[in-house]
């Protein structure tokens, strides 16, 4: 069966590739500190399970200090001259778009004959990992259609994959950094203290009024621990459970799948959402690394609004 | 007796991002004064970073689509997408981005969020492509309307992922949803919890539209 240990040796190769790039780009002063950093997440990748926790503790220790220290760099430099890549633009035409478009597509047809088919029921797949594994078969896929139709040199695919990753540069572990920080707040009781803070501080207010701070209580937290997965449990436990679906007579569907979203709205707000905040800012070089933070701001704000009416208007005036 | 001692880790995480010093760095004292302030010893917080780090490599599998994304590029793909945006006479940086909104938000909805993305679709087609109707409006752009159009993409894309996803019903948030409530003994179907996720489906594409029809005005009063 294919679980998610291939895809990790597969991004196992593909970070030790980066690091291999990394180490050939002699225009980098600091390549050594990134070809170290991308090293040591292949090493992750491929024997994390072997290295136990103190080993793996120790591994992101080593992740910190290299990019705390600053010795590695962001940015590296262009392969390829603007004009050759206009020139090339024009030969291949729009067939450029098919390997980018060969991903997606494997994931949605992988995932349509996966459920449709007694694939299944073959066990080939694991199916709670399904949708990266097709990742991974889909990039695959597209790595061999452009060899074989670019025909690029095998070293051109490390220094382009390598050149892409040190634009993101230590961007690329924080969102797992931030989802073990979750793993420590949880450890250390955080959502107990938080949802006794926000009980205790609402002994009875109006269902308006515990409507608003279940919406802000969802979005604050949410802001603080990067997704609303972890706020949920807490807020539903504090307020949304006792006060709005037991006394004030809500309808829970909505009182759940509404302060979810309310708490989407927060998502939009914080640095700590990285992989959607942070890490599109460094993928797209913008200067301002909280630039798309700044642009969902106008979007968040109002949204969060609708969400709190519906809440008020869909959960409780039936 | 709660512990409060542990909230000053968040104090430090906020803190941290304020001034501005790396964010790794912010994430790994945060955890670990957490971790002590919490009463574990050193080695445990140690430990419980690396055992969380080593579950959730799954959040950072997708990178291995560089080497492909970036093979594409040095042949032409983001010179592409620009010239096939510069042909389409109607085409402008906020209606491009509004189509795009809404095929994100539908595919999510059907269970296919993770076809689209920062790294798969708006680095390589969708942000190319918002800059060249964009220079076809307003001319060569300054930096700071470069900035401004890419990151419209890059929320384009989250709130139609986000305002989406939720919809589906075999989605994580929905089983999460499901789950905490069933654990107060209230019993909900996913389907009842995924049609409450369209009204702010509806609202999201209405706000975020009508920004985008705004970012149109803009960029077309500059020229």
């Amino acid at each position: 069966m294919i679980t998610l240990h291939w895809l990790y040796v597969l991004a196992g190769a593909a970070f030790a590739s980066f690091a291999l790039g990394s180490g050939r780009d002699a225009s980098n002063p600091k390549r050594w500190g990134n070809m170290l950093f991308w090293a040591l997440l292949a090493v992750s990748f491929w024997f994390g399970d072997r290295l136990g926790d103190i080993g793996n503790g120790l591994l992101v220790l080593v992740l910190v200090a290299l990019a705390g220290a600053g010795l590695i760099s962001r940015g590296s430099s262009e392969t390829a001259r603007t004009e050759e890549r206009e020139r090339s633009a024009l030969r291949h035409g729009n067939a450029l778009f098919l390997p980018a478009l060969v991903i997606p597509s494997t994931a949605f047809l992988g995932t349509l004959l996966f459920n449709e088919t007694p694939l299944k029921t073959l066990g080939i797949i694991d199916p709670n990992a399904v949708t990266l594994v097709l990742l991974g078969v889909g990039v695959i896929l597209a790595l061999l259609i452009c060899f074989a139709w670019l025909r690029p040199s095998f070293l051109a695919a490390v220094d382009e994959g390598s050149r892409l990753a040190n634009s993101i540069g230590w961007a690329i572990v924080l969102p797992q950094m931030l989802a073990s920080l979750g793993v420590i707040f949880a450890a250390a009781g955080l959502g107990t203290t938080v949802g006794a803070l926000v009980g205790a501080a609402i002994p009875h207010a109006t269902t308006i009024m515990a409507v608003l701070i279940y919406a802000l209580g969802m979005v604050v937290f949410t802001m603080i621990m990067g997704n609303a997965f972890a706020a949920f449990p807490v807020m539903a436990a504090a307020i949304g459970v006792p006060i709005l679906v037991h006394s004030d007579g809500g309808n829970p569907a909505v009182i759940g799948a509404v302060g979810m979203l309310s708490g989407f709205c927060g998502t939009l707000m914080t640095p700590m959402a990285a992989n959607f905040n942070i890490v599109p800012a460094a993928l797209l070089e913008l200067k301002n690394q909280y630039g798309v933070i700044k642009a969902q701001f106008a979007t968040a704000i109002p949204l969060l609004i609708a969400n709190i009416l519906i809440l008020y208007f869909g959960g409780f005036h039936r | 007796m709660i512990n409060y001692w542990p909230l000053l880790g968040i104090a430090l995480v906020v803190l941290g991002f304020a001034l501005r010093f790396n964010p790794l760095l912010v994430v790994a004292i945060a955890a670990i004064a957490t971790g002590l302030l919490g009463r574990m010893p050193i080695l445990k917080v140690i430990g419980t970073l690396g055992h969380g780090f080593n579950d959730n490599r799954y959040v950072t599998v997708i990178y291995i689509i560089l080497p492909v994304i970036g093979l594409l590029e040095r042949y032409g793909l983001q010179e592409r997408a620009r010239a096939l945006i510069a042909n389409v006479r109607t085409a402008t940086a906020g209606r491009l981005l509004l189509v795009y909104l809404g095929f994100r938000q539908i595919l999510s909805a059907v269970g296919l969020a993770s076809v689209a993305g920062h790294p798969q679709t708006v680095r390589p087609l969708v942000a190319p492509m918002a800059l060249a109707a964009a220079e076809k409006q307003h001319g060569p752009l300054d930096e700071e309307t470069t900035e401004l159009v890419k990151a419209m993409a890059a929320a384009t894309d989250n709130v139609g992922l986000f305002f989406g996803e939720d919809i589906f019903v075999a989605i994580a948030s929905i089983l999460l949803i499901q789950g905490s409530m069933a654990s107060f003994g209230i019993q909900l179907t996913p389907f009842q919890l995924s049609v409450w996720a369209i009204p702010s489906a509806i609202c999201a594409f209405i706000i975020h539209g009508a920004r985008l029809l705004l970012l149109d005005r803009k960029l077309g009063r500059r020229r």
